[in-house]
């Protein structure tokens, strides 16, 4: 079993609400200076055939129209 | 007309919308493992948060049995109705252009709003109908979290061209961010129609307005007759 972290964001250039909501709360708590917040979801897995996390990636794990992924084998 | 209303584990609006499909024909249930639609003319795929919106709403409930059963419905040109996370679920499949993202506030919504309809390709309607269906706004409540609709600038361009809008949000009224003030879109060919709000719980003077019903026939009338 090869083990695998994928890595799941919003594209560029799409409004991401919660990465601004993050990124507004940080002055309060005495984070100055900190821009261009997203959030995302992580997924850890482990697969038999990692060849094949691409297209699950594709399929399933991120939807590429609004999304792109990063898949890290660990 | 007979419909068919899935069920998902996670729906919650299916049982207004099969009480909506039974005020214009038969209509049964679907749970999501039936793979046959036999004897079904129109399909509903309701409101909710199937299997539990995990991952992204809509994503999980693609892959399962009936949907596969609705994709080849749709292929043949039956009418399909996505409403809410229905919507979702659609645009997931592939079934209809764009996304649904968090809404722009990231505050659930829940209200009754106007909904503009706009005419499809497909659309059959008398001359008098079709005067009426312009003018005349729906009145349907909208209650979501991820209800922005999205799209490249260029798809979106491309539903415009094609009629593929379905509905919009009346100027000034739209919750959730959408581009274009878009609540509802149609597939090319017009069969499959999806919108984020909720055309079943607007059918009974008791609750206010039945223009609901409207999305109903409307959809019913879209689809190619077997």
């Amino acid at each position: 079993m090869a083990r695998a972290r994928v890595l799941i964001r919003p594209k560029e250039g799409i409004l991401d609400p919660q990465g601004k909501a993050v990124e507004r709360a940080l002055p309060a708590l005495g984070f100055e200076g900190i821009g261009h917040v997203r959030v995302g979801r992580m997924v850890e897995l482990e697969a038999e055939d990692p060849e094949r996390l691409g297209e699950l990636c594709e399929k399933l794990l991120a939807n590429p129209l609004i999304e792109d992924y990063e898949i890290e084998r660990l | 007309m007979r419909w068919g209303v899935l069920q998902f584990p996670g729906s919650c609006d299916e049982r207004d919308a099969l009480h909506a499909c039974s005020l214009l024909g038969e209509a049964r249930l679907v749970w999501h493992e039936e793979r046959d639609l036999e004897g079904i003319d129109a399909v509903v795929v309701p409101g909710g948060f199937s299997y539990g919106d995990y991952l992204r709403a809509g994503a999980i409930a693609r892959f399962s049995p009936a949907m596969e059963a609705v994709a080849e419905h749709a292929a043949a040109g039956g009418p399909v109705l996505g409403i809410c996370n229905g919507f979702q679920v659609l645009c997931e499949a592939g079934l209809l252009p764009g996304a649904l993202l968090l809404n722009e506030d990231l505050r659930f919504h829940c209200r009754q709003l106007d909904l503009l309809p706009e005419r499809g390709p497909t659309d059959r309607l008398t001359p008098s109908e079709v005067g009426q269906s312009i003018s005349q706004s729906l009145s349907i409540p909208a209650k979501h979290g991820e209800g922005r609709f999205w799209a490249p600038d260029e798809v979106l361009d491309g539903l415009e061209a094609r009629g593929q809008v379905a509905y919009r949000y009346a100027p000034g009224q739209n919750p959730n961010g959408s581009a274009r003030d878009i609540a509802g879109v149609r597939n090319e060919r017009g069969n499959v129609v999806g919108l984020m709000p909720h055309p079943e719980h607007a059918i009974d003077p008791l609750t206010g307005s039945t223009d609901g019903l409207r999305v109903f026939e409307a959809v019913a009338a879209a689809g190619v007759p077997a």
